[in-house]
Formats: C-alpha cells, structure tokens, sequence
C-alpha cells in the first residue's frame, strides 16, 4: 500500500509540475496563433514548393501566417463546405463554380496558371509523341491498351484527365486503365514501377525525384491549360471563419507583390507556375491582360524545351 | 538497391545535421505520441482493471468491442475525430482540427483500447490468483485495483510500450486530423509519407530510420528502468 501511495503522489506531483507549463505553452502558442489562416489546397503546389517560395514573403508583408493542408482538389472542396478552412486555392473550374453556386464561396480569382502533361514509358509504345492533339494522344493510349496510371481520386487532375476522356469519346476500362486512388505523387510512383502512361501536371512532374524510365512525352495543347484559382468562402455560411485575413491573403495573391512572388518561382531553373491574376466578381480589379491565360500558356511553351 | 545505401546516408546526415526542421518534426512526434499513451494509460489502467474485477451485464459485449477496437484502422479513428472536432460537427466550436491537440486525441483513441484490453488480462490472472487472499483481509475490490496493478506494473510497461509503437507507427489518423501543416503538425510518419509521394525514397526511407531509432530509445530506456526496479525488488 505504501509503494502505491508513493506511485500516486509522483504521479500528482508530475501533473502538477506538467500542468502550468503546457498553460503557459498554449497561451504563448494563442499569442501567435491569432493571426493565422488555414488555406486547403492541392498536392502539386505544395510538392513543387511553391507555397515555400510565396508565403514567407506575405507572411512578412503581413505578419499573417498560412497553415497549408494540401489534399486532393475535391478533399479541398469538403474542408470548405465543412468550414474547416479560410481560403482554397485549387484547380477545378467547375467544381468551383459549384461551390459558389451552392453559396459556400463568394469570391473567385484566377491566380496563375500552368499546364498538364502526359508522362509515359521513354519507348512510348502507343507512339503519343506524333499525337497532334492531347485528344489524340488519349485515343493512341486507349486504341494501343498501354497501361495508363489513373489518379481515381475526384481531384482537380483526376478531373481534367475524366474531361479529355469523354472529349475523345472513350470510355476508359479495361486491365490497362488503373485507377489508383490516390495522390499525385503515390501515382506517379505507381506508374513509374508499371511503366505506365499518366496524366499529371508540370510542376508535380518537375519536382518528381522517383522517375525511372518515364519521361515526358506529349505537352503544348491547349486543352490542358491547368488554371488554379482562389477562392473565399461565404461571410454568411461560415460566420466563424477568419474572413479579414483570408481576404487579405486573397489580394495579396492578386496584388503585383505576389503575382511575382509566383513567376519568381523556379525548379531547377525552370518557372513552374505563370501568373494570371483575373477577378470574376470585379474586373476592375484585374491588373493585367484578359487575354493572359493564353499568354502564359504561350509562355509555357517558350521556357519549356 | 542504390535508395537503401543513399537512405543510410540521408539518415546519418539527418541525425548529424541536426537540421533544425527534423528537431521540430522529431520533438512534435514524440510529444504527440507521449501524450496520446499519457491519456490512453491514465484511462485504459482503471478501466482495464475494472472491467477485470468487477462483474456487470453486458460485460462480456463491452470486453468484446475493447478487443475488436484493437483493430481499429488509424484512418477510421481519423476520419472519427474529423468529423467530431470539424465545424460542422459537434465540437467544432472549440477550433481543434488541424492543431497537435486533435492528433493527441485521434491517437488517444487508437491506445486506449489496447491499453485497456491488455490490461484487463494482466489483472484478470493475477485476481484469480489473489482473490481469496484479498476477500479474507477484507480488501473491497476498489482497494484491490490500485495494488494489483501495481503488481502488474512490469507487464503494464510492456503494454503501454505496445500502445506508444500503435501511435508512433500510424499515420492516416494524424493525416487527418493534423492536415500534414508545415512546421505546425508535421511529424515523423506524414514527413515520410510526404516524401514518398514527391519521389524522394532515400530521404523517406532516411527519415523512417530516424523514427525507428527514436522508438527503439523510447523502448531502450523503458527496459532500462525496468530492469533496474526489478533487480532492485530482488
């Protein structure tokens, strides 16, 4: 009884020694954490690096900070309606719209952009490289049944390679078609060890260390302009959100500061991501060209050789 | 295996950098972690006990459920949690999603039944064995509970030891719950999982030594002191 006392009152004794430290922690952690945001965004910007590269500089204009939580595009879209974000930025056009629409968000801006490619096997057995059209490299893929490494995960990517499918009018099953389900990078690895063909975007595949005999094989159309935007979510449907600071992230986004921010960006010399900055609700905002998407997409092609 | 040598290499330099991100992502798991077995022990001892001492209808049920929770998948136990502390769920308003706190809790709930369950057994031989001593002492159960645990602490070390390695190890709660957020929620296994999707196996791999290490000092150190207490009790 004794020995059980004495365990007892070590125990207490370590609570109460535990107890006013981690107050004291949290408290210093609630000084901080006031100002932050918690932006729900995709894989492929955060693999890149991007979010590295962009934040500290807002972070130091504004003294706000971003906690990222990079999901798939369509995960993005449940953390909003759930209001357990303050701002997205994501890559689906549509499934924003359907967003705003619904009245979970109330304000799109069309940041930057970059473009998807197709990586495949270096011997390209379903002979891609001579496809004039993204189109017609899919049909080359789907007529030659060369494995093709799906994400099957409704993310924006997922999306995008579902939407040049049903516009070459195929619909892909078969032993050759895998959908994975899962992330970009686990795809790209899956594919890499199955000598598959896979659809991802440039920046996830420029900061791919695992490629084995892949190599990128069709990339230039301009159906597979990938342009990632970001949005706010509703004042009124999530009153509780941090609407000022998001908004503030928003513009900065938008601002001048920031849209170099992203062209600064680089892997391996390369530009990742080109700079868009368009405003659906107010064009009077927009700094630049309405014609800029295919300006950077000309761009694409001039610093990728 | 060009990745395995290159990982031995990324886990030296790893460990002998000091790279002051590994410190943070290294002190966040362990802290995590420890806390989770922290809770899980705190409730899962009694609770074992109890459900070893005392008899009560649908004893057999809840002994059963602990048992089957045992294997209770991580990313369930996530996904749980997710929607409690969501803001859409019950407790959103206490705006726990996304910090280490809702990773201890998501943790807590993949220990405790182990805990729980394991302990459970322990006491349950030694109360047989004990029982009739106890009864003529005139010791009630509630006395007993403490003193057989306590008898059974060095077989209770192993189980909380099983209960860290089930929080260290698993990833696809603390994924979900944590959202992976650099320098905030980040730990050992999403670190690893992060690099494994952008491709960088030696550096994944690397890491994933580190955290192997790490338990096994955790485990080191447990068997130490209790080595020490054992040979202290003759």
């Amino acid at each position: 009884m004794f020995r059980y006392r004495r365990m007892v009152s070590t125990l207490l004794l370590a609570c109460f020694l535990a107890a006013p430290q981690a107050a004291a922690r949290e408290q210093h952690k609630e000084r901080h954490a006031a100002r932050y945001i918690v932006l729900a965004s995709t894989t492929s910007t955060e693999n890149s690096g991007l979010f590295r590269a962009i934040i500290p500089p807002f972070t130091e204009a504004t003294g706000i900070s971003v906690r990222v939580v990079a999901v798939g595009t369509g995960q993005a879209f449940a953390i909003a309606r759930r209001g357990d974000a303050d701002a997205l930025l994501v890559h689906d056009p549509a499934g924003e719209a359907q967003l705003i629409t619904e009245g979970h968000a109330s304000q799109r801006a069309e940041i930057m952009v970059n473009d998807f490619v197709i990586i495949g096997p270096a011997e390209d057995p379903a002979r891609i490289t001579a496809a004039e059209t993204a189109i017609e490299a899919f049909a080359a893929i789907a007529a030659a049944e060369s494995p093709f490494a799906s994400r099957g995960d409704d993310s924006g990517t997922h999306r995008a390679e579902r939407q040049l499918w049903r516009a070459a009018g195929i619909a892909p099953q078969g032993r050759w078609y895998r959908a994975l389900g899962s992330g970009m990078g686990p795809t790209l690895n899956t594919a890499a060890a199955m000598d598959a063909y896979v659809f991802t975007d440039r920046a996830s595949w420029a900061a791919f260390d695992n490629r084995q005999d892949l190599a990128l094989l069709f990339e230039g159309d301009e159906v597979l302009l990938n342009q990632y935007a970001s949005l706010l979510l509703s004042t009124e449907r999530h009153p509780h959100l941090k609407h000022e600071l998001a908004s503030e992230w928003h513009r900065w986004l938008l601002s001048e500061e920031g849209q170099q921010a992203i062209a600064e960006f680089q892997v391996d010399g390369q530009p990742l991501f080109f700079p868009s900055a368009r405003s659906d609700s107010d064009d009077a905002l927009t700094p630049t060209d309405p014609n800029l998407s295919a300006i950077s997409l000309h761009l694409i092609r001039k610093f990728t050789p | 295996m060009p990745d395995t040598d290159n990982a031995f290499q990324a886990a030296l330099s790893l460990i002998l950098g000091l790279d002051p991100t590994l410190l943070g992502i290294v002190t966040l798991s362990l802290q995590v972690s420890l806390a989770a077995v922290l809770v899980g022990a705190l409730i899962g001892l009694p609770l074992g006990a109890a459900l070893a001492l005392w008899q009560f209808p649908g004893r057999g049920l809840v002994v059963t459920l602990l048992n089957a929770f045992m294997g209770l998948p991580p990313v369930v136990a996530g996904l749980l949690v997710y929607l409690m502390l969501s803001r859409a769920g019950p407790l959103g308003g206490l705006g726990l999603l996304f910090t280490p706190t809702a990773m201890v809790i998501a943790q807590s709930l993949l220990v405790l039944p182990i805990i729980a369950a394991l302990t459970r057994d322990h006491v349950l031989t030694l109360w047989d064995e004990y029982r009739e001593q106890l009864h003529s002492f005139g010791v009630t159960r509630l006395r007993a509970m403490p003193s057989l645990l306590w008898d059974a602490r060095f077989a209770l070390m192993t189980v909380i030891l099983a209960g860290f390695g089930r929080a260290s190890a698993e990833v696809g709660a603390v994924l979900i719950v944590g959202g992976n957020i650099d320098g905030v929620t980040r730990v050992m296994t999403t670190a690893i999982a992060l690099e494994t999707s952008k491709g960088n196996l030696a550096l994944a791999l690397g890491l994933g030594l580190v955290l192997l290490g790490l338990v096994a000092l955790v485990n080191g150190t447990a068997y130490l002191v209790g080595e020490r207490a054992r040979r202290k009790l003759g």
